[in-house]
């Protein structure tokens, strides 16, 4: 990032006071010369080419999958018992209801997930051998739950843990359904948020503790919010991730959106339902993907610069 | 009066022994500067000052008090020196006040409304009060080192380690800091600091010490070791130095 009082802002974001604080001494009253409207001239040119090329490659793409798909030879059986306008609009509300039940079950468990992770990871990088105990703990916990798969961890605990009987543990499958996706991701997101952790470089550590800070003042204060900041990105693409699977659930007969497509399907065979749910899903996940790209973007453009 | 004093200091990272016998004083009030070619551990005796590495064996007594005991804390110790990092070093997610205020906020537990004043206050003394609310990477290299400064200065240490503090800057900025020194060391604080650059050894020493060999080589006022030492080694280093 520049760091010059005078440096001018041709694209106009003034992105400090420094920059927008020098927009104000530009050149007033400027008129491109011959040279730079011939170069804007080509510009426009090519960009309208580049326009009209890729439009028209998309459009040839699309028209070519639309042709093979329906003239496939059991293209009309499939577009009965898969896209059926009627059943659709039939089997629409109770998908819907289940969708509304993933929904709640992301933001429960992402909320578990992202501070079980943060202490796992802040467990991992520990320090000093009071730590050790703690340190194998969390290193075990990640191994374990990194390597199983998350169908298996569902299973074992939807049907094993109700089956042991015990006194006071909740035995619904969306309780236990629920356990095994935080499992699963904690492991994930620790990993995540440790990686975070370490690229804070140790020079910042060095300074924290230069002050006098104390080691948990410093994790506190400096390097924490720095790592968090960092891991935004990738947290969020869990997060989608994290959507998706809660459609999981379903195996251990809880009615969320896929259930309840499947419960729809048995009445008549047609498997619409599924695809209602498959668009649903997506509807869910597209804002969420375009709001980590923002963020990244944003971070991309801010982090550019500067520190060591 | 003695402030610091570091007896027969060593300090080796693995088989390479960086600081082999390393004594040396300073009286309060004091700017001792560190010279000596790149790698000879004028970086090192820094952080081992601040306890930020731990040495191998010998003494660092500052204020009568055995730093290097392990029984002290080492959090206390710190907060009684202020350290200025060759890279600044300050914290890019905190605006410039943010990064002033911290220490006396969470270390000495003043309350914010009133470390904001001791910042603000400190920030005017280094001329960047206008710049409290900016962030530390939209300011140029002079402006963030006088944060740094600012920042170590807040709460009012007994001793300032200065790292390089001009080796990132241009010459104009490398006077603008020079003032500051040289303000502060007439109020009476002592540093100890390192740079590349005789002429600001010159100006603001009231000893120099060479670096040589994980020892202090020689020592003693500017004028002499810079401009007549007594050791050939010195005089080498000296000479290549002005080239
Ligand atoms: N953490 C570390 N681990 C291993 N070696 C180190 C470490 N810190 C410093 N050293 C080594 O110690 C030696 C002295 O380093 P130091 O940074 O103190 O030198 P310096 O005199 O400050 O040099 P410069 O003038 O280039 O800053 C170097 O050879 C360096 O490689
Ligand atoms: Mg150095």
């Amino acid at each position: 990032m520049t760091t010059g009082t005078d440096t001018p802002d041709p694209d106009g974001r003034g992105g400090s006071v420094l920059r927008a604080g020098s927009r104000l001494a530009g050149p007033q009253g400027w008129a491109p010369s011959a040279l730079e409207r011939e170069r804007a001239a080509y510009r426009k040119r090519r960009s309208v080419r580049s326009l009209t090329v890729s439009a028209l490659s998309t459009a040839v793409v699309a028209a070519v999958l639309v042709v093979l798909v329906t003239s496939a030879p059991g293209w009309p059986a499939v577009r009965h018992a898969y896209f059926s306008w009627d059943k659709a609009v039939a089997s629409f509300p109770a998908v819907l209801d289940g969708l509304w039940l993933n929904i709640r079950i992301m933001a429960v468990c992402g909320v578990i997930i992202a501070v079980l992770g943060l202490l796992i990871a802040v467990g991992r990088t520990l320090r000093g051998p009071v730590a050790f105990p703690v340190r194998v703990l969390c290193t075990g916990y990640v191994d374990l739950f990194r390597g199983l798969p998350l169908l298996l961890v569902l299973l074992l605990l939807g049907y094993g843990m109700p089956a042991l009987r015990l006194t006071g543990v909740p035995n619904s499958p969306l309780f236990w359904g629920g356990m095994a996706l935080v499992l699963s991701y904690s492991a994930y997101v620790a990993e995540v948020f440790r990686a975070g952790i370490e690229s804070v470089h140790p020079s910042q550590r060095a300074a924290a503790r230069s002050l006098g800070l104390t080691y948990g003042k410093t994790l506190r204060h400096v390097v924490l919010p720095q790592a968090v900041r960092r891991v935004v990105p990738p947290l969020m693409n869990d997060l989608v991730s994290l959507q998706k699977d809660s459609g999981l659930v379903s195996i251990l007969g809880v009615v969320d959106a896929i259930r309840a497509a499947q419960i729809e399907t048995a009445i008549d065979f047609n498997y619409t339902p599924y695809v209602v749910a498959g668009l649903l899903f997506i509807c869910l996940t597209i804002p969420m993907a375009r709001l980590t790209d923002w963020v990244a973007r944003r971070q991309g453009f801010q982090g550019a610069g500067g520190h060591l | 009066m003695t402030l610091l004093s570091v007896r027969h200091v060593r300090k080796s990272f693995g088989a390479h022994v960086v600081l082999e016998d390393l004594t040396m004083s300073v009286e309060a009030g004091q700017c001792v500067v560190l010279i000596g070619p790149s790698g000879s551990g004028k970086s090192t005796i820094l952080r081992c000052l601040n306890l930020l590495e731990q040495v191998d064996d010998g003494q660092i007594v500052l204020s009568g008090d055995d730093i290097t005991d392990p029984r002290v804390n080492a959090d206390a110790v710190r907060a009684r020196i202020g350290m200025v990092f060759q890279a600044y070093n300050l914290f890019p997610h905190m605006s410039v006040l943010d990064n002033v205020t911290l220490a006396p906020r969470r270390v000495h537990g003043i309350p914010a409304a009133q470390a904001r004043e001791k910042a603000m206050a400190m920030l005017e003394r280094v001329g960047l009060a206008d710049k409290a609310r900016a962030r530390p990477d939209d300011l140029s290299g002079g402006q963030q080192q006088r944060v740094a400064i600012a920042r170590a200065l807040v709460n009012g240490p007994e001793l300032m380690l200065l790292d390089e503090v001009t080796s990132a800057l241009d010459p104009e900025l490398v006077g603008e800091v020079l003032d500051l020194l040289v303000e502060l060391k007439s109020e009476g604080m002592t540093m100890v600091l390192n740079t590349h650059e005789m002429g600001f050894a010159r100006e603001v020493a009231d000893t120099v010490c060479f670096l040589h060999d994980g020892r202090v080589h020689e020592s003693g006022a500017p004028a002499q070791v810079l401009g007549d030492p007594v050791q050939p080694r010195t005089r080498e280093f000296l000479r290549r130095v002005h080239g």
